[in-house]
């Protein structure tokens, strides 16, 4: 009768080589970061007082304020569907050149794609930035930020979607010599279109978030009362203005999960 | 032969015009989503704008990637990632607890602390990392401090939520394995719950890390360190052979990032 041999742990398992070393090295570049950034833990705390009287005054939010900020928080909300609609439509046939069950093309494909990973990586604050000086001060500025930073993310989720379709029924519809447009609409459209709608909710619900902000660098929407507020110091108008974002961040994130939720 | 037909299911009138009722919800949202925008107010000068803009880009200031005083690109780079890495390490670390708070439990009555902590973390998510890093400018001034400060409270938002998600839907059997041998509740926790846990907790660390480095970009426009300060002055300047180069380095230094961690990602799960 054999003896089942215990299993032998090499010495690099047994002394946790690989778990030590990863451990340095992240305390290294810890350390390394912290010496970087001036991380003060003391002065955090000396100055905690500064920092918790201003939580105390927005904790009396100016509720007055409200009717102010109706309007820039409904041109908020203008600006994102509108800058989503954009780029979701921009993302469509970015979407579909990039998806390797439909295009064969390994250049064109690779093309397509890094061009989407470049737009990706751009920030929305920089783009805001930018479309400002390009724009000027006001919404326009806003909506071709929200349209170019959806249309880099809606792309991905878009061909991600495509690439996972059924070809059975795109096989059926090229065996009877159905032409490409035709396969795309009959075979591709009727499997993802329901996706993409929760997929362009999802998007609807980033760039409301998004759009908040944007206004802090002048492209238009209740970002521009935030800014003011906090130049003048008024922290309760700050206050409301953040109260009245979470409440229209959770209305239309209950909106839109509803949505996706019948769609799916 | 058979020769019944099946009868087609019959609609009624509510599922067959459904449709249109969806067509006039979407077209008065954006019928109104139009109106309400201001399009008027372009530059006249947007034209002559994008131009020299996309001359800055082409024609980028090459002198400015490093010159040693410290206040170059490569080391405002560094600095960026800097406080990307050290305010998603702090976040990872705060957010264990949020998202232990916050899971759902098996046992747990009408789901009072679950939902209180799903709640608060909701709080953290939606309240805007520029308003935080200003904050902060207020309590340890202008620098890259603030921006580690801002990031890492941000991101408790998300990483709390994507860490309970784990933690609610994790494998119970090692728990289990651990509780019949007769182990405590602490030897449960450190020998099968943290384990099971540990490769999903660092791959979210990994994702939001990507996400840092983007908002840690731009944080420095509110005066909050990195590489943005240097941005927005360039823009705000019109010196577009600066922009220029302040964005391709952006660009690489995301693209890097993102390669990375995704390999990262890859090996880990």
């Amino acid at each position: 009768m054999s003896i089942p041999e215990v299993p032998r742990r090499s010495w690099i398992q047994r002394w946790h080589v690989k778990g030590i070393a990863v451990t340095g090295l992240l305390l290294v570049l810890l350390v390394a970061s912290s010496r970087m950034t001036g991380v003060d833990v003391g002065m955090f705390f000396s100055n905690f007082g500064q920092f918790l009287n201003l939580l105390v005054r927005m904790s009396h939010p100016a509720w007055e304020y409200t009717n102010v900020i109706v309007q820039p928080l409904l041109e908020t909300i203008q600006m994102a569907i509108l800058g989503t609609t954009i780029g979701a439509a921009l993302a469509v046939p970015f979407a579909i050149l990039s998806a390797s069950n439909l295009i064969h093309n390994r250049f064109l494909r690779g093309l397509t794609r890094l061009f989407l990973d470049l737009v990706r990586t751009l920030p929305d604050l920089l783009l805001a930035a930018i479309f400002v000086a390009v724009f000027g001060i006001g919404s326009t500025a806003g909506v071709v930020t929200l349209a170019i930073f959806s249309f880099g993310m809606v792309s991905k989720l878009f061909y991600e979607v495509i690439e996972t379709i059924d070809m059975g029924s795109l096989e059926a519809l090229t065996s009877v010599g159905a032409s490409k447009v035709t396969i795309i609409w009959y075979a591709v459209l009727p499997q993802i279109l329901n996706q993409f709608v929760s997929y362009f909710l999802y998007t609807l619900e980033i760039n409301v978030r998004a759009s908040t902000v944007l206004g802090y660098l002048g492209a238009g929407g209740i970002g521009v009362f935030l800014q003011r507020s906090l130049n003048e110091f008024n922290y309760s108008q700050t206050a409301v203005i953040i109260l009245a974002t979470l409440a229209v961040v959770l209305v239309i994130d209950g909106i839109s999960n509803h949505l996706r939720r019948v769609l799916l | 032969m058979i020769t019944t037909l099946i009868e087609k299911p019959s609609r009624s009138i509510w599922q067959r015009w459904r449709w249109l009722l969806w067509v006039v919800v979407i077209g008065a949202l954006y019928d109104w989503t139009i109106s309400g925008l201001k399009f008027t107010g372009l530059q006249e000068s947007a034209g002559v704008v994008s131009r020299s803009i996309m001359a800055g880009l082409v024609h980028p200031q090459w002198s400015y990637v490093y010159d040693g005083s410290g206040e170059d690109l490569v080391s405002l780079i560094l600095q960026t990632l800097a406080i990307a890495f050290l305010g998603t390490i702090v976040s990872a670390v705060i957010s264990v607890p949020f998202a232990f708070w916050a899971a759902r439990g098996d046992h747990e009555r009408f789901f009072v602390r679950s939902g209180s902590g799903k709640v608060v973390l909701t709080l953290i998510r939606t309240f805007p990392e520029i308003v935080l890093a200003i904050m902060f400018i207020k309590a340890v001034g202008p620098g890259s401090y603030a921006g580690v400060l801002a990031v890492s409270i941000h991101s408790i938002g998300m990483l709390g939520k994507l860490f309970s998600e784990a933690i609610e839907n994790m494998n119970r059997g090692p728990e289990e394995a651990i509780v019949s041998a007769g182990g405590r509740s602490g030897q449960v926790f450190g020998l099968a719950t943290l384990p099971t846990i540990m490769p999903e907790f660092f791959s979210y660390t990994l994702y939001r890390f990507e996400i840092a480095v983007r908002s840690a970009s731009i944080l420095g426009m509110v005066g909050a360190g990195g590489i943005g300060t240097p941005m927005i002055f360039a823009i705000q300047t019109r010196n577009w052979p600066k922009v220029g180069i302040i964005l391709l380095g952006i660009v690489i230094m995301v693209l890097l990032i993102d390669s990375l961690s995704e390999q990262l990602r890859k090996r880990l799960i």
